[in-house]
């Protein structure tokens, strides 16, 4: 199999305008992937599919990951004269990177019989309702499973033929997998009119509290 | 007007009128139904007898595996993962421990391997047998090739029994190695099983595959061309009884497959019937490479000693495992961001997404062989639904 720079470069060829970025990953799977912009993703995937060098006509596994809001705290060394006298002081800077939702495919080619190659789509947000283009018209594998993505996590396909919620159940409100999901305490629960009853139900419905440590999640920075 | 009234009625139209024709009746078999292997809906739009539509209905035993996953230690995760396909405990922990030693780069252990090699083609033979029990079951034959199935699968539990202290959850694996080494008892107790079994399908197939009834049945009955069959990323047995070679543990050659000999049967047609063959010849390569695994296995350790299984840290990355599982590719994909539970967790279920296809084979057929089909397609609610 060609190596994923290759394939990078081949398919912004073949598609004209595609954004596509490598995104390293640091483990010793040692499995980079493609993150392709979504405008873009359906042509790029079906190049993917018929390219006969390539030929992943195997859409494996998709699925959606969460990455919250996060802030990265760097901390540098600096020199600073300090009255007069020069001294080495730490300084510490934030940077704030908006949160996402993910859609990753696994790729595989039966006819050739390599892979994986792993590409990316990402949302610009975690609002509810983000959108992400459908790969279910090249994959068909992908018509479960994005339909669990859009369950679990809330994303929207553009041109999925059939984008209903496939695990829970049609009345339920909420997107479970992600990583700020609150469980309420009880489904069938509905608040009436006491003071207390009211009371319990206005702390539960207050603001999500961020996850901590998100900040650790460096894998593509 | 006559005195009884019967000229009014003999003018009045017929009332069973042709307008009922084409009329779609819709059903729901499910999600409590003997055939629907756990608790499983479909929504049918029936005309007369024939399906024209055919929606599947999933979540009745839905748990949010996957979150569960997230928040449990990777360690913690690994007697979860015996849940999801009740039948192959086995076989998902392999995956799973895999996945995890792909993430975090671990070796493991040659007399590890064989035995992770025997007691997954011990699950293939267990699960399949039990397969064609159930399909035979859905079919009519109520009882007897269920018995005879079970009969042998009872062996085979016994033996998981003894050497994991239980027989469907098992939790044998762990990352870089195995739980509890197999004695020369053990070893001899489970060729002597593997022994017999050849004569077990002798008997079983004679009984069934040639058995006009089953034939009649199966044949020509939901089949699935090979382009869907690639497109909708259906695997395992039911891939190659479209004729596709594609087994995983040829492909990849994950563990130590590539060391034994054995042939990938393959379909013609893609009906109900070659899949049902299919499980049958694949009972007996699985038995071959059982008894090149007895005669090789080594001496030596189980676990990898580097491993530290509990406080397990991976390092931060990605990594995406799979396995032939007995129903098809079996993957998971786990996310680490460098603490002792993972940021994502995620199953790759095969029954699942074989089930995608469900209403494409369905179409044109009869109620009746609808419970025949999703009977051969092999799903376990447990791993559908997570």
């Amino acid at each position: 199999m060609e190596s994923l720079e290759q394939i990078e470069a081949r398919a912004e060829a073949a598609v004209p305008g595609a954004k596509i970025d490598i995104i390293a990953n640091p483990g010793p799977a040692n499995q980079p992937s493609l993150l392709i912009d979504n405008e873009h993703a359906a042509a790029v995937a079906q190049f993917l599919r018929d390219d006969p060098a390539l030929r992943f006509d195997f859409c494996s596994n998709a699925t959606g990951v969460d990455w919250l809001d996060r802030t990265v705290k760097k901390t540098t060394k600096i020199k600073q004269l300090v009255d007069g006298v020069e001294k080495e002081v730490s300084e510490t800077t934030e940077e704030f990177f908006d949160g996402y939702l993910e859609a990753v495919y696994h790729l595989y080619s039966i006819a050739l019989k390599h892979g994986p190659v792993i590409i990316r789509l990402r949302t610009t947000d975690r609002a509810v309702g983000a959108r992400l283009p459908s790969l279910t018209p090249i994959w068909r594998s992908a018509e479960f499973q994005e339909r669990e993505i859009f369950d679990l996590y809330g994303v929207r396909f553009d041109g999925h033929p059939d984008l209903r919620r496939i695990l829970m159940w049609d009345e339920f409100e909420d997107h479970p997998m992600r990583k700020d999901y609150r469980e309420p305490d009880d489904f069938e629960y509905e608040p009436t009119p006491h003071d207390e009853v009211l009371e319990r139900a206005k702390q539960h419905y207050s603001a999500r509290p961020q996850l901590d440590g998100a900040e650790k999640l460096t894998a593509e920075q | 007007m006559s005195a009884t009234g019967f000229q009014e009625l003999e003018q009045a139209p017929p009332r069973m009128s042709s307008r009922l024709e084409g009329e779609l009746m819709e059903v729901s078999m499910g999600p409590q139904h003997p055939s629907t292997h756990g608790v499983f809906r479909m929504n049918v739009a029936l005309e007369g007898e024939i399906v024209r539509k055919l929606k599947p209905v999933f979540g009745y035993l839905h748990r949010n595996h996957e979150k569960i996953g997230e928040n449990a230690s990777y360690l913690g995760s690994m007697p979860y993962t015996d849940r999801l396909d009740y039948f192959c405990s086995m076989t998902n922990n392999w995956a799973y421990a895999l996945s995890v030693e792909k993430l975090a780069g671990i070796e493991v252990p040659e007399r590890a391997e064989y035995l992770r090699v025997i007691l997954a083609e011990l699950t293939r033979l267990q699960n399949h047998a039990s397969l064609l029990g159930f399909l035979l079951s859905d079919m009519g034959a109520w009882g007897t090739p269920l018995m005879y199935a079970f009969r042998e699968r009872e062996k085979i539990l016994d033996l998981f029994e003894s050497l994991s202290g239980s027989r469907m959850m098992c939790d044998y694996m762990r990352f870089g190695g195995c739980r509890v080494d197999a004695g020369e008892d053990w070893l001899g107790r489970a060729k002597k099983i593997v022994d017999a079994f050849p004569k077990f399908l002798d008997e079983f197939e004679q009984l069934i595959l040639s058995n006009e009834i089953v034939i009649a049945r199966t044949q020509e009955v939901g089949k699935l061309s090979t382009d869907l069959a690639i497109g909708a990323g259906i695997t395992g047995p039911m891939l190659r009884a479209c004729g596709v070679n594609y087994d995983i543990r040829k492909v990849d050659g994950y563990g130590i497959y590539p060391r034994f000999k054995f042939r990938v049967p393959l379909g013609d047609h893609g009906d109900t019937y070659d899949r049902l063959m299919m499980r049958a010849l694949e009972m007996r390569e699985s038995i071959g490479i059982l008894n090149q695994a007895f005669e090789q296995i080594p001496a030596g350790p189980i676990m990898n000693p580097k491993v530290k299984i509990r406080a397990f840290k991976p390092p931060v990355g990605e990594a995406y495992g799979r396995i032939e599982g007995p129903k098809g590719e079996l993957g998971f994909y786990l996310i680490s961001d460098g603490s002792a539970n993972p940021y994502r967790y995620r199953v790759r279920p095969p029954s699942f997404i074989n089930l995608t296809i469900l209403e494409d084979l369905c179409l044109g057929h009869t109620v009746a062989d609808v419970m025949v089909i999703l009977g051969s397609i092999d799903i376990v609610m447990g791993e559908v639904d997570r």
